[in-house]
């Protein structure tokens, strides 16, 4: 049985350098950056007082009653959701929900909502805990919250891999299409904890960009001055869809997704595999799924975080598994960093690239690592030809997954 | 404290709690089936309920409040 071809009809997203697709995209041509400093109280003792904030704040577009059950991650998967629906010419449409399915992550879960009830416990009592406490932090809540908003009954799914959330929950809608369990698939990512204790935690690690007094030069990937991610908050959402499905209803079809590779490390918790194997094996992985030759892939949106050992680990493992002729960009350098959802709005940049014939900048990168020997559209995009681009995305735990989006 | 002042300040209660509008407050209505409020929302009404007018409302006894005027009449009996 021939295998089908997947399509992305639709797109949507809330992020740091806007409230949806077009003004995040415009923002990340311009070489904006999103990040700024975190003037709230709570922030002031922190090592790290900078982050990646939304542009537009959920409140604008949900009600209040909506909001109220609502963790942030969740209210904000939603909003992306919907501007996908509605994008990919679905709203309304009376698709057959038995043939819709959701794949929808976060790295982190409802920990906003968990740490505000816990505050509500320890000063009034399990009596004050809000009923709506469980289903608000449960982290198969956004998936579900998506699921029920559109009328998918053909699974709804919640991929946890921390930082390769977004990635991978694209990776397993592409699988649901193939396997023929669902014609359309939402899948994404979404993120929301900017906040006290998990700022502490990566901070505690290290893993965090102290320059507090430079927010928008913060996060730069490649650049010698790199100190580490900034963290970001925000949601992407991908219609995928069976590409003879997309056809018949005359969708207006953005890019295939081509092919998608998911690997473990079996390493450390944390460290990246010291020579990038498990990286490398993804991209190649990707590359024999997604039966597009290596040199039409032009263009990699790279993982990229802004970490002093990662950025260079990737670019090795780029070298081997696709040679040296693709342009990079990072736009993580605009975006900071969105744990589960940085895969999902990367591939977002990366399916834009392809349809406008243009790799977006990378902001930051004033003093590029000597072992950057791959090219990067540093501080302005570049406009050229991509047939075929790849998107990365590595997490915690030693996940790597890799996406070929190709022309339609 | 009067019916009426009891039915509106339940009103004010379920209208920040579930966005319901005021003026379909009234004892005739219930809960689950004029005024749209899901269970996980009751549960909030009845602990707003408690702190707003100084009363208990076991859970036990939850299950026996059908409509607005059940309600009053219990807070009003307790207070």
């Amino acid at each position: 049985m021939s295998r089908p071809d997947v399509v992305v009809t639709g797109l949507g997203a809330t992020t740091p350098l806007g409230g949806d697709v077009a003004s995040t995209w415009d923002a990340m041509l311009a070489g904006r950056s999103g990040v700024s400093a975190l003037t709230q109280e709570w922030a002031e003792q922190l090592p790290v007082r900078i982050a990646a904030q939304l542009a537009v704040e959920p409140s604008e577009v949900l009600d209040r009653v909506r909001l109220r059950r609502l963790d942030r991650s969740e209210a904000i998967a939603l909003v992306a959701a919907q501007q996908a629906w509605a994008d990919a010419g679905l709203a309304g449409s009376g698709l057959d929900g038995e043939r819709l399915a959701v794949s929808v992550g976060s790295g982190i879960g409802g920990a906003t909502t968990l740490l505000a009830q816990d505050d509500i416990l320890e000063a009034s009592g399990p009596r004050r805990v809000s009923p709506h406490t469980i289903p608000m932090l449960m982290p198969n809540g956004p998936a579900a919250w998506v699921g029920l908003e559109l009328g998918a009954k053909a699974g709804v799914h919640s991929v946890a891999s921390a930082c390769a959330t977004g990635a991978e929950a694209i990776a397993l809608g592409l699988d649901i299409i193939r396997a023929g369990r669902a014609d359309v698939v939402v899948a994404g990512g979404t993120e929301a904890v900017i906040h006290a204790l998990p700022i502490a935690g990566f901070s505690s690690m290290r893993a965090m960009s102290t320059r507090n007094d430079e927010p928008e030069r913060a996060s730069r990937p490649w650049d010698t001055g790199r100190d580490g991610f900034v963290l970001g908050e925000g949601a992407g959402i991908l219609v995928l869809e069976r590409a003879d499905h997309a056809a018949a209803r005359g969708a207006r079809v953005y890019a295939r997704l081509a092919g998608a590779g998911i690997t473990s490390d079996a390493y450390d918790i944390v460290q990246p595999h010291a020579e990038g194997e498990g990286a490398i094996r993804a991209i190649a992985r990707a590359i024999a799924d997604a039966d597009v030759a290596k040199r039409d892939i032009v263009h990699v949106n790279a993982h990229a975080t802004s970490t002093p050992v990662g950025d260079m680990l990737e670019i090795g493992a780029l070298h081997k598994a696709l040679g040296d002729h693709p342009v990079l960009a990072a736009t993580k350098s605009m975006t900071g960093h969105l744990l589960g959802a940085a895969g999902a709005l990367e591939s977002i940049a990366t399916i834009l690239a392809i349809r406008d014939g243009v790799v977006p900048p990378t902001i930051n990168l004033d003093d590029p690592e000597p072992g950057l020997t791959l090219e990067v559209a540093a501080h302005k995009a570049r406009h050229m030809e991509i047939p075929a681009a790849l998107n990365n995305a590595f997490g915690f735990g030693g996940h790597n997954v890799a996406l070929v989006f190709a022309r339609p | 404290m009067t019916r009426d002042e009891i039915t509106t300040g339940l009103a004010e209660i379920l209208e920040e709690v579930a966005g319901v509008n005021p003026d379909d407050v009234a004892e005739g209505k219930s809960f689950t089936d004029d005024l749209d409020v899901d269970s996980l929302s009751m549960v909030e009404v009845v602990v707003a309920a408690e702190e707003k007018f100084g009363v208990k409302i076991p859970d036990n006894e939850v299950q026996n409040l059908k409509t607005v005027g059940d309600a009053v009449s219990y807070i009003e009996a307790q207070s």
